[in-house]
């Protein structure tokens, strides 16, 4: 089942095309690796899929919605998490879930059960009153990652999730979306992390807007013949002529 | 350690002893450290590992609790007019004037120093004519690598000893983090010291000498080779059809002691030598994995940082 389709998906601002003519399909369940160099047009393309901002031209579906026609739909359904915003600082952990919750309607009684169900498979139940700006990184993290996929949305969107996490930490993180991925839910992720690519179905990589390459960690590999996705990631990358952002 | 025309026998950086709390919070504890003369030395761990706290001390932009700190043999408190000579910093936070243009900036810090940009312009060269096309615009407007490139211009400008450079590539994509330590080595190549902080630790491999830092405290300071070296336990790389699984599966084997995911394998070691790769491969097929990879590896940076830092104390 395609859960996010895009076809000649474009978005110019004045004569700058940000995002030239993308085309791509995700599965249900997949992990689907979003990498480019900065200013390549990942966050562009990715606020087009989230509803956030119009194409300019070309088609997009996520979750059976029509991006330009059902946004308000999409977001229902989605999850998003950045590594700049996720989480309400001078809000409890237990307020934050509650919160997010209630924005995405989830049944009053059903909330607090499953809330204490998410805080006991992270460890936190301990900390389900402390305030959020005193939970270190990784925690904040890991549980913001939870709040985005609390109301078991169809995809979940992740943007740059495990910048300056500890090695440890970011690996747990890795295991979480491996665990929401085994329960169907569709993972769409940007990392800087050459060695997260490879924990991705399938990797796309764009240059000056554009996909160049897109295919399983393995095949591109194979396809560049470079023992790791860190060199596919140079011979591409290297090609932009764009200025970086 | 690299080689270099310069004698690693001056010390241009010290710590000694070095406590700084915020509120409750021990930012940091017990650092001491010397760095060399011609150095790359880097700073190496998490956000929240005291990193910042500890460039600020050291740039003179903050006291310690505890502890002394010497730059170039002069004391960061005593001092630190004469430090702020001698250094170039660039912070973690883009600070430059964002209404100024590109050469303003350059020619304020330029007149702030006492200097001219002719006067130093062999330094930065290399890297100002790649801002160069854009020397009218206004910093707020550039892009976030120009802006990188920008401020590592003003922060050398007036020809420092020692370069202070906190997280210069967090957020960066790999090419342009590349780019970055081939613009380090040629800095050092001129003779200039570096003190470097960065979370990302395959960056560990480009620095003569690195402190691993967590909770405020260094876990240990050494060549990355040393450490590497110090790695106790044999470390073997473990792939197959199944990644996932295989992660499960080799954690449910009671003689496996760690087991990672990196990229393309699990790392993994075993509690003890009696266990050997024949003996996990066995296992791996009574599990229904077949097709496996077990090769024996050289650790990274990475794998000597998990191993080194207590697991309840991740950031």
């Amino acid at each position: 089942m395609t859960v996010i389709q895009a076809d000649k998906l474009t978005k110019r601002f004045g004569k700058f095309t940000a995002v030239d003519h993308i085309s791509f399909e995700v599965k249900k369940g997949e992990i689907f690796g979003f990498l480019g160099a900065n200013g390549a047009g990942k966050t562009t393309a990715m606020r087009m899929l989230c509803g956030l901002s119009k194409a300019s031209s070309g088609l997009g579906r996520v979750a059976g919605f029509d991006i330009q026609k059902e946004s308000e739909k999409i977001k229902k359904v989605i999850g998003y998490m950045s590594q700049k915003f996720s989480l309400y600082e001078d809000l409890t952990v237990r307020e934050n879930i509650r919160l997010y919750a209630g924005i995405y309607g989830i049944p009053e009684k059903e909330i607090s059960p499953k809330t204490d169900l998410l805080l006991e498979n992270l460890g936190f139940s301990s900390e389900k009153n402390t305030l959020v700006k005193a939970l270190p990184l990784g925690w904040k993290q890991k549980l913001s990652f939870s709040v985005a996929i609390f109301h078991d949305p169809v995809i979940v969107f992740l943007d740059e999730p495990t910048g300056g996490v500890d090695p440890s930490t970011r690996r747990q993180f890795w295991e979480l979306i491996y665990d929401a991925s085994q329960r169907g839910i569709t993972v769409f992720v940007t990392t800087h992390y050459m060695d997260e690519a490879e924990y991705c179905d399938r990797v796309s990589i764009m240059v000056d807007g554009r996909i160049d390459a897109m295919d399983s960690p393995t095949n591109l590999k194979k396809q560049f013949q470079s023992p790791s996705m860190d060199g596919v990631f140079q011979q591409l990358a290297r090609k932009a002529k764009r200025q970086a952002d | 350690m690299a080689e270099s025309k310069y004698q690693m026998n001056r010390i241009m950086v010290q710590g000694h002893n070095i406590f700084r709390k915020y509120g409750k919070v021990q930012a940091l504890s017990d650092i001491s450290f010397e760095v060399m003369e011609g150095e790359i030395f880097g700073v190496i761990g998490p956000d929240g590992a005291g990193k910042t706290t500890l460039f600020r001390i050291l740039t003179t932009l903050l006291l310690a609790d505890q502890g002394q700190a010497m730059v170039n043999g002069f004391d960061v408190v005593e001092d630190y007019t004469s430090i702020r000579k001698k250094i170039g910093y660039m912070p973690g936070k883009f600070s430059l004037y964002q209404d100024l243009t590109v050469q303003e900036n350059l020619d304020f810090f330029a007149t702030v120093f006492n200097t001219t940009i002719e006067e130093n312009y062999h330094l930065i060269r290399d890297i100002y004519v790649q801002l160069e096309p854009f020397k009218s615009r206004r910093a707020g407007a550039l892009s976030g690598g120009m802006k990188q490139k920008l401020a590592l211009c003003c922060a050398l400008i007036h020809k420092p000893e020692i370069l202070f450079l906190d997280e210069p590539t967090t957020g960066v994509d790999p090419v342009s983090r590349r780019e970055f330590w081939e613009m380090l080595g040629k800095l050092k190549a001129q003779g200039i010291t570096i003190i470097v902080s960065t979370p990302y630790m395959d960056e560990a491999e480009k620095c003569d000498r690195i402190a691993l830092i967590q909770g405020g405290s260094f876990i240990q300071i050494d060549t990355p080779e040393n450490i590497k070296d110090g790695y106790a336990n044999p470390l073997y790389a473990v792939s197959s059809e199944s990644m996932y699984a295989l992660l499960k599966d080799l954690r449910s084997c009671e003689r496996v002691k760690s087991c990672y995911p990196f990229g393309d394998a699990h790392h993994v070691t075993f509690f003890d030598d009696s266990f050997t790769s024949e003996d996990l491969e066995k296992f791996l097929q009574s599990k229904g994995h077949n097709d496996n990879n077990i090769s024996k590896i050289r650790p990274t940076i990475e794998d000597c940082f998990m191993n080194l830092s207590s697991p309840g104390d991740a950031s």
